[in-house]
């Protein structure tokens, strides 16, 4: 087994009784980005020089004998959305290209303290916006399963990467689903933590009410290790919780005796593929067999939470992205008239048409005459939707659903439907409307060999419930081992 | 036919705290460009705000001081547009739940009392600065006004003349300062002022359409600037036309306004809640002690020097115009010293000595202790007021106390009878025919004496004692 093959734990074992060191380890995730990236194309940039002295750092304080992090040594791959000081970040948009932030995220920061060894930066839809990452300015992102499919979005490089041994982990954003279906769709752990638990500071924002970072690994041990990292307060940020916080390890226990497991009859209804649903039935088998109790329940409101989440992701993502205005932000165009004539143009090219349609949108829905009957009526279905969540909280612990209605599509497949493509957030979006955790895990494959993830939503702040409950279903079940053939 | 001018103000008052309203960056006026800015206040991508919590504080307290009712849950919005000096192209500012709401303010216009209802006080982020270039061909952006705290204070349209708003305007500045929440320096920005005008025919108590009026940045300007827009407005009525709402932009060097943009060219902001930024939720508590930090307030504070101090409404309003000169004449007063005389010295030669250097009242030396020392060996004699100005005059320049430069100088008034009545003595043997002269009538004769023993003193001598003396001796022979 190559070493780039190899999770979080397994190396970090390796490092401290110095079989291996983070030099040689950086130098085979390397190797193993310049062997298959060109096919897969999950980087837009990588940092060789700067990650091999990181890595010799690394190793040197773990040759000193000083108590390390487990991060300590691993090579790491941040979503390009997410700013590291002196490394281009460039949100897969042209309007970014030449950006190189003079700080480091919250997460960045806490990854470089634990010796962590940025590698590099991944793939994503143009300002986290897609399912696809067919939106980046860049390049497509494959998923590795089969080269002709997406790997899913807007973390789709995040996934890919990681699905195709080309990084340890990586580090993704998720506003409405974007860890989470392409975790799905790459057959790896994606976590997107409770609002307010893991610090947006330094995260180029889409969609500030939804965004969070959260850990894409190869197991839910490796998932844990992460959340670990870049869980806790940051007061650089007024919506970071400031709350005492669990070793998130602790939850890797093999045991979900007496859980209580709701499912959302409307989470398997309408649209939803055959192959999917019988995944997700398996799972809910599974989980019986394995100790702990289901139950079928209606989760009201959950028609409304696709129309709401794009009404209030797109009003924030329009006056987020109004500062790449070719002034002192982003792409200024080559000729213009005037400043209007400079603000248009310069936004004209600098943004591709998924950003500039969501733009629009958003500042459709502001606009005097229409907040009332659109912002202001979002938000209220926001309420009802968290109402919902918190009735079925008083009953289970765990809510189970599958990601996404379908297995990861063509490249090309979508692209020229937008209201397709925002489908695919249907099992989703609730979740970040809502402002709580959610894990998604392997749980099969489909009749292509395509991977399903099983989805796993928690109580606010109870990532440890859901880190155990995806544990013990990955110790019980085959589908991590299967990997791409590449 | 007459028209009523309504007039309401919006005034921006930069508040002085430490650091900016939403990162650790130093506020304050006159850095070099481009040296008091972060990512944070450059809105940089990813960053995020944190409310200073000292700039609702600073708010409240104004709220306070204008009567206004505080909001116990707030929230701040973002108001959308693009402008070069607003990197986020966004504003943060607040919308529908400002901090303080419904107050007032009590003016007095020539001895008329008039109360200006308050709307709201909210608080927002200043822009940045444009900079262009000699050949107008380029701009530069200096960011460190970006994220300087201000609050906008909006009054209800309750003023009806140019002199009224000016009035206001002023009132509202020392009531700003007095709390010490703005230096309200219009010359360096620090408050600014937006004009609402419209006309109504005298009687009717309809509001008619509205003017705005923006850059209008002195006291002087402000009055003007009404004036002229009333002047339009009256001109356009009177000749059957109608006002457009708009906003017009004040041109102070030239006198007159001209139209920024008509209302289809207004902006639609856009506004919505900030989601960076958490509600903001005020506790009874904290109001209350943000309340016993306020001090007695000028209006109040004039009223008392007025009546229980006796002093005259002009040196009164003087005082109670500059803070500092009010807080040091409080002191003097509080030490015992007297009323009448402190406020003399500090409207009159003090103040003079103020402006002839172009200093602040906050750059005078001395002490209260050492003002009320100054008016007690004036008032007992111990040196004349002549010479009491000379000592004033090196308080300003030396550390020492007014006894040490009265010494110094050799001030001191000789008020020893013996010592004096021999320089009395002396003068009247050398000019025998003056005796002759008083009694003859020509009293002119007792001045001319005083001088020649004051002379004789060399100034020392005290004029009163001089005075009694050889009209006493002037007496005795015209009576003799």
């Amino acid at each position: 087994m190559k070493l780039y093959e190899k999770t979080i734990h397994e190396l970090s074992s390796m490092l401290r009784a110095g079989e291996i060191t983070s030099v040689e380890l950086t130098q085979s995730v390397l190797d193993r980005i310049d062997e298959i990236d060109g096919k897969v194309g999950g980087y837009i940039t990588v940092v060789a020089e700067s990650a091999m002295e990181q890595a010799k750092a690394a190793d040197a304080k773990i040759a000193s004998g000083e108590e390390v992090a487990d991060l300590c040594g691993i090579p790491a791959s941040v979503k390009d959305n997410i700013c590291t000081k002196g490394i281009a970040t460039t949100c897969a948009s042209k309007m970014l290209e030449n950006f190189v932030p003079p700080y480091d995220a919250f997460v960045s920061d806490r990854i470089k303290q634990a010796g962590g060894v940025i590698i590099g930066k991944t793939n994503m839809d143009e300002f986290a916006m897609g399912a696809s990452n067919e939106t980046s300015y860049f390049k497509l992102a494959r998923n590795p399963y089969d080269l002709n499919k997406i790997p899913g979005g807007s973390s789709g490089g995040s996934a890919a990467v990681v699905a195709a041994d080309e990084a340890i982990f990586a580090l993704g954003s998720d506003t409405g689903g974007s860890i989470r279906q392409p975790a799905s769709f790459c057959s790896i752990v994606g976590l997107k933590p409770t609002y307010g638990l893991v610090s947006r500071y330094g995260l180029v924002a889409f969609a500030s009410s939804l965004d969070q970072i959260g850990p894409m690994t190869k197991d839910v041990t490796d998932c844990a290790i992460v959340l670990n990292a870049i869980a806790g307060h940051d007061s650089m940020d007024s919506t970071s919780a400031n709350i005492k916080l669990p070793d998130y390890k602790k939850a890797l226990v093999s045991d979900v005796k007496g859980l209580k497991i709701g499912v959302p009859t409307e989470y398997l209804g309408d649209g939803i593929s055959e192959d999917v649903k019988k995944a997700i039935l398996a799972a809910v088998k599974k989980y019986e067999e394995m100790g702990a109790t289901v139950e079928y329940f209606n989760l009201p409101m959950t028609d409304y939470a696709v129309s709401a989440y794009y009404i209030i992701s797109s009003a924030e993502a329009s006056s987020n992205l109004a500062r790449f205005d070719g002034i002192k932000y982003g792409h200024r165009a080559a000729s213009f008239e005037d400043l209007n004539d400079l603000y248009a143009a310069s936004r004209s090219e600098g943004f591709g048409s998924e950003v500039k349609r969501r733009i629009m949108l958003g500042t459709y829905v502001l606009s005097s005459g229409y907040y009332d009957a659109y912002y202001k009526k979002a938000q209220q279905v926001r309420t009802l939707i968290k109402n919902s969540f918190d009735r079925a909280f008083e009953k289970y612990d765990v809510i189970l659903s599958p990601t996404t209605t379908e297995t990861a599509f063509d490249i090309g497949g979508k692209i020229e439907d937008p209201v397709q493509m925002y489908l695919n957030d249907i099992y989703t979006v609730s979740v970040n409307i809502a402002g709580l955790p959610a894990i998604v895990v392997p749980g099969g494959f489909d009749k292509g060999g395509m991977p399903i993830g099983v989805q796993l939503i928690g109580k606010p702040f109870d990532e440890s419930t859901l880190i155990r409950s995806a544990y013990t279903f990955e110790q019980n079940t085959d589908f991590s081992k299967i990997r791409p053939n590449l | 036919m007459n028209y009523e001018s309504v007039i309401g103000l919006e005034v921006h008052a930069e508040l002085s705290t430490n650091t900016k309203i939403y990162c650790s960056c130093k506020n304050e006026f006159g850095l070099d460009v481009n040296t008091s800015c972060c990512p944070v206040c450059m809105g940089m991508p990813g960053t995020l705000p944190v409310l200073n919590k000292k700039v609702v504080e600073y708010a409240i307290k104004a709220g306070l001081a204008l009567n206004c009712d505080i909001t116990r849950a707030s929230k701040q919005d973002r108001k959308n547009y693009f402008y070069p000096d607003l990197p986020k192209a966004y504003q943060i500012s607040q919308f529908d739940l400002p901090l303080c709401t419904n107050g007032y303010l009590d003016i007095d216009v020539g001895g008329e009392k008039k109360r200006i209802g308050i709307t709201r006080i909210h608080i927002e982020e200043d822009a940045g600065k444009l900079i262009h270039s000699v050949m107008g061909d380029e701009s530069y952006v200096d960011f460190n006004r970006c994220g300087v705290p201000l609050i906008e204070i909006v009054s209800e349209p309750d003023l009806r003349s140019a002199e009224e708003a000016r009035v206001y305007l002023e009132t509202l500045k020392s009531v700003l300062q007095y709390i010490e929440v703005s230096d309200c320096k219009m010359e360096e920005g620090s408050l600014r002022c937006d004009i609402n005008v419209s006309l109504r025919p005298e009687g009717s108590d309809k509001f008619g359409t509205r003017s705005e009026m923006k850059n209008v940045s002195t006291f002087s300007g402000t009055q003007r600037a009404i004036e002229y827009e009333i002047g339009r407005q009256t001109e356009i009525l009177s000749n059957g036309g109608v006002i457009e709402q708009e906003t017009r932009r004040w041109d102070d060097g030239k006198g007159e306004n001209v139209l920024l943009r008509s209302k289809e060219e207004a902006h639609d902001y856009r506004y919505f809640p900030e989601p960076d930024l958490v509600p903001m939720i005020i506790s009874e508590e904290w109001i209350e002690e943000i309340r016993k930090e306020i001090p007695e307030m000028p209006d109040k504070k004039k009223a008392r020097y007025t009546g229980e101090l006796g002093l005259g409404d002009y040196e009164a309003g003087i005082i109670v115009g500059n803070k500092s000169m009010a807080r040091f004449f409080d002191r003097c007063i509080e030490l015992g010293g007297d009323a009448k005389q402190t406020a003399n010295w500090l409207q009159g030669d003090i103040m003079k000595y103020v402006k002839d250097n172009d200093i602040s009242f906050d750059d005078v030396p001395f002490t209260p202790e050492s003002l009320n020392e100054l008016s007690k060996i004036t008032s007992d004699g111990t040196i004349s007021i002549t010479a009491a100005k000379k000592v004033l005059a090196r308080m300003f320049e030396t550390n020492d106390s007014p006894a040490k430069i009265v010494d110094e100088l050799g001030l001191a008034q000789i008020s020893d009878t013996s010592a004096i009545e021999a320089m009395v003595n002396g003068v009247l043997e050398a000019n025998p025919q003056s005796f002759e002269d008083y009694k003859n009538g020509k009293t002119r004769a007792l001045g001319f004496l005083v001088g020649m023993v004051m002379k004789e003193s060399k100034g020392k001598g005290n004029p009163q004692i001089i005075n009694k003396m050889i009209l006493d001796k002037l007496e005795a022979y015209k009576n003799s």
